[in-house]
């Protein structure tokens, strides 16, 4: 049992990494990916959000819109009925209520670590690799508590990508680049050249 | 009507949405391998980008500033579950190959931006020739990128062999890089480079 959970989560972090294997969230992960610091409080964003809002979705999907899923109200007419298209428009709904609450929640009462994340939390609702992230666990049909730790493991995941690529920019700003390629360029050669040292990992056997 | 085709054909290579602007990578990359994926994916974007700019600038005088992001994004995902409804409908296939990232269209910050950007200040007709544009331009990003996976990953174009592969008693060896994702980031900064070559005025200066 606890296997399975392991396994999950590995994969999420490693062998189908958000950022670098299905290249999701990249528009966030190439924008603030310029210092060490900053790439730490959106990673820490991203992964306390993730980890709310993929099992808020799962439940949603799971009582409301499944077909079927309306059975425990009783209803034979709404048993019977398939809403599985308003998927994306319910999870976005989700995601955008679930980054305002936390914003709210830190606000009042961690007001540090408000200041810290403050300016990241509107990002993340349009940050791909959130809704990514529930549109993969409707697919693979994960349960309650398997959703908790996918949603666990891409946040970690994808942190772990935005981390390892802010040190290497840093670090760039020494290098003499083409004129061309400076900037987004090389980043993108940058990212590459990352995600094909991902690729390794897609040899483990879970 | 010098404007028209501005605002019609500037994002294709003077204001690149995907190049210059860094907005909606993730799908960029993610649907590439194939040129039928490619066409698919480039038409839904036109489609959503065309009539959410469209919609968001006819109700922009209605829509009070403090909710408008949420009103944009709800006028986003309802075109993109119209769009992901069709292609189940006509495309199966196809819509089954590139299945979540459709549905990212949502996050994708291209259609995002251009709401919030430009369809919140200017007229409808103006809006939907902007929105078709900048589709245009992620398109042809998307295109380029395609071609070259498509034609040397697997030695095929739409399905069709023009590099007979080994495998099947021709000459040409695939290369399966290509068909791997890290391909996609190399291509794309390659991509950026050439159009830098020729527009020197977009090369970053820091």
């Amino acid at each position: 049992m606890l296997e399975q959970y392991i396994s999950i989560f590995i994969k999420a972090v490693f062998v189908e990494n958000m950022a670098l294997g299905f290249f999701l969230g990249m528009c966030t992960f190439l924008a603030v990916s310029k210092q060490v610091k900053t790439s730490i409080g959106l990673g820490i964003a991203v992964i306390v959000v993730q980890t709310i809002t993929v099992p808020a979705n799962n439940l949603i999907y799971v009582y409301l819109l499944k077909p079927g899923a309306l059975a425990w109200t009783g209803n034979p007419d709404l048993a019977s009925m398939d809403l599985s298209f308003l998927g994306l428009i319910s999870y976005i709904g989700v995601i955008a209520a679930m980054v305002q609450i936390l914003e709210m929640t830190l606000d009042k009462f961690f007001p540090a670590l408000y200041g810290a994340l403050g300016i990241f939390l509107p990002l993340i609702t349009v940050n791909c690799a959130i809704l990514g992230g529930s549109l993969f666990m409707v697919e693979r049909d994960y349960n309650f508590s398997e959703s908790v730790v996918f949603g666990l493991g891409t946040g970690v995941g994808w942190a772990l990508a935005i981390m390892a690529l802010a040190g290497i920019r840093e670090k760039l700003t020494y290098s003499d680049i083409p004129e061309g390629l400076r900037g987004l360029g090389i980043t993108f050669i940058t990212v590459g050249l990352m995600s094909l040292g991902f690729l390794a990992f897609s040899g483990i056997q879970l | 009507m010098s404007s028209i085709k501005e605002t019609l054909f500037d994002p294709v290579f003077k204001n690149n949405p995907i190049a210059l602007q860094i907005l909606g990578i993730c799908s960029a990359l993610a649907v590439t391998t194939k040129m039928e994926a490619v066409i698919v994916m480039s038409l839904a974007v036109i489609f959503v980008m065309g009539f959410s700019s469209l919609i968001v600038s006819l109700i922009r005088n209605y829509v009070p500033s403090s909710i408008r992001i949420i009103v944009q994004m709800t006028v986003i995902a309802s075109m993109v579950i119209l769009a992901d409804q069709i292609l189940k409908a006509f495309v199966y296939d196809i819509s089954k190959g590139i299945s979540v990232y459709v549905g990212l269209i949502i996050t994708n910050c291209i259609v995002m931006g251009r709401a919030e950007g430009y369809a919140m200040k200017n007229g409808p007709f103006m809006s939907v020739l902007d929105g078709i544009g900048n589709g245009f331009g992620y398109s042809l990003v998307l295109i380029f990128v395609g071609v070259l996976r498509e034609v040397f990953g697997s030695g095929k174009f739409f399905g069709y062999s023009v590099l007979p592969l080994t495998s099947e008693g021709g000459w040409y060896q695939g290369n399966g890089l290509m068909l791997l994702a890290p391909s996609a980031f190399f291509l794309i900064g390659v991509f950026i480079w050439i159009l830098r070559t020729f527009k020197p005025d977009q090369v970053e200066k820091d």
